[in-house]
């Protein structure tokens, strides 16, 4: 397998696991407006997998939703963040905002890239993610603009910052460590990264419940 | 959340008038533009969305016309209601016809 090949799937997986992760809050989100366009988050971010998935798919002779739904979890390289299933809309908030941020760093970093293709599809997926972006920084104005919302926040981003350093290689840590000080005004702890290469256990049961589909459908079903 | 109500019109391609869309709630402008957006934008049925608070927004919603001043409405003269008169009067004059040949006494 390529370092390329990787490298998508890396990315593909973080954004299927947060899009499985987001769409968790379809019809439970704190309102409607939100339920909505949280829901619509989500489904961009497997749309963004589903590009990044074909990509990959094409160097290794297969289909994005082999890749997507016929891996073993072992096989999946998302980052621990995207993970967790945290039903709670403070940590939500504080996991969707690391993660675009990091996001951001990573984007930019592949739009620089040599290879064409790979600064193709990432300034694609970053045309979107702004609004991501704009999103997650909107709301987190909105939190630490009351003593509660300051307090729930700050403590979900401490839970969550070893997390967020995991989403990038060792090179694009300081970048996210800057561009998350300088937002919070604050100075951010200086912890082990919790990295990739290992699942965090939630991720099971994910797994089971997003294949359950296709592991029912006889061989060479089509949709 | 303390909860504003934002109009939201929709604009279809270039050159074609705003339409009413919906409105969207959110607590400040930053929240209602992303999530009209969402709601009114995403499928690519809107070229253009205006955001108005609804507080902003006059409203009238009375029209007197005490003397049934009909002829300045938007469709002219209505001719239905006299259409109508005028067949009841025919058809009036018609049946005092026929009772005047039964030889009943004339009205």
């Amino acid at each position: 397998m390529t370092d390329r090949v990787d490298l998508l799937l890396t990315l593909a997986d973080d954004e299927l696991i947060l899009g499985w992760r987001n769409s968790e809050w379809t019809g439970i989100a704190p309102f409607l407006e939100e339920d909505v366009a949280f829901s619509s988050i989500a489904q961009n971010e497997i749309g963004h997998a589903r590009a990044l998935y074909e990509l990959a798919a094409r160097e290794l002779g297969t289909d994005a939703d082999a890749l997507a739904f016929d891996r073993p979890l072992e096989e999946y390289r998302s980052a621990p963040l995207v993970e967790l299933r945290r039903l709670e809309w403070a940590r939500t908030i504080a996991r969707h905002w690391l993660y675009e941020t990091a996001d951001a760093i990573r984007l930019a970093a592949l739009k620089a890239s040599d290879d064409t293709e790979l600064a193709g599809i990432a300034a694609k997926i970053d045309r979107e993610e702004v609004y991501h972006r704009i999103h997650a920084e909107m709301w987190i104005d909105r939190l630490v603009g009351t003593e509660a919302g300051r307090a729930r926040l700050h403590e979900a981003l401490d839970e969550l910052w070893p997390y967020a350093l995991g989403v990038l290689d060792d090179d694009l840590r300081p970048e996210l460590v800057r561009r998350v000080e300088e937002k919070l005004r604050r100075t951010m702890p200086a912890v082990e990264a919790v990295s990739r290469g290992r699942h965090e256990a939630e991720l099971a049961q994910l797994h089971d419940e997003m294949t359950m589909v296709r592991r029912s459908a006889p061989a060479g079903a089509r949709w | 959340m303390t909860a504003r109500v934002f109009e939201v019109f929709r604009r279809e391609r270039a050159g074609a008038a705003m339409q009413h869309a919906g409105s969207v709630v959110a607590p400040d402008e930053r929240f209602a533009e992303i999530y009209a957006r969402e709601q009114y934008g995403r499928r690519g049925e809107s070229d253009a969305l205006w955001l108005v608070p609804r507080e902003s927004v006059s409203e009238i919603g009375e029209f007197v016309d005490e003397f049934d001043l009909k002829y300045r409405r938007v469709d002219g003269y209505s001719i239905k209601e006299r259409l109508k008169e005028a067949r009841a009067a025919a058809d009036g004059g018609a049946r005092s016809r026929d009772a005047v040949s039964a030889g009943e006494p004339t009205p």
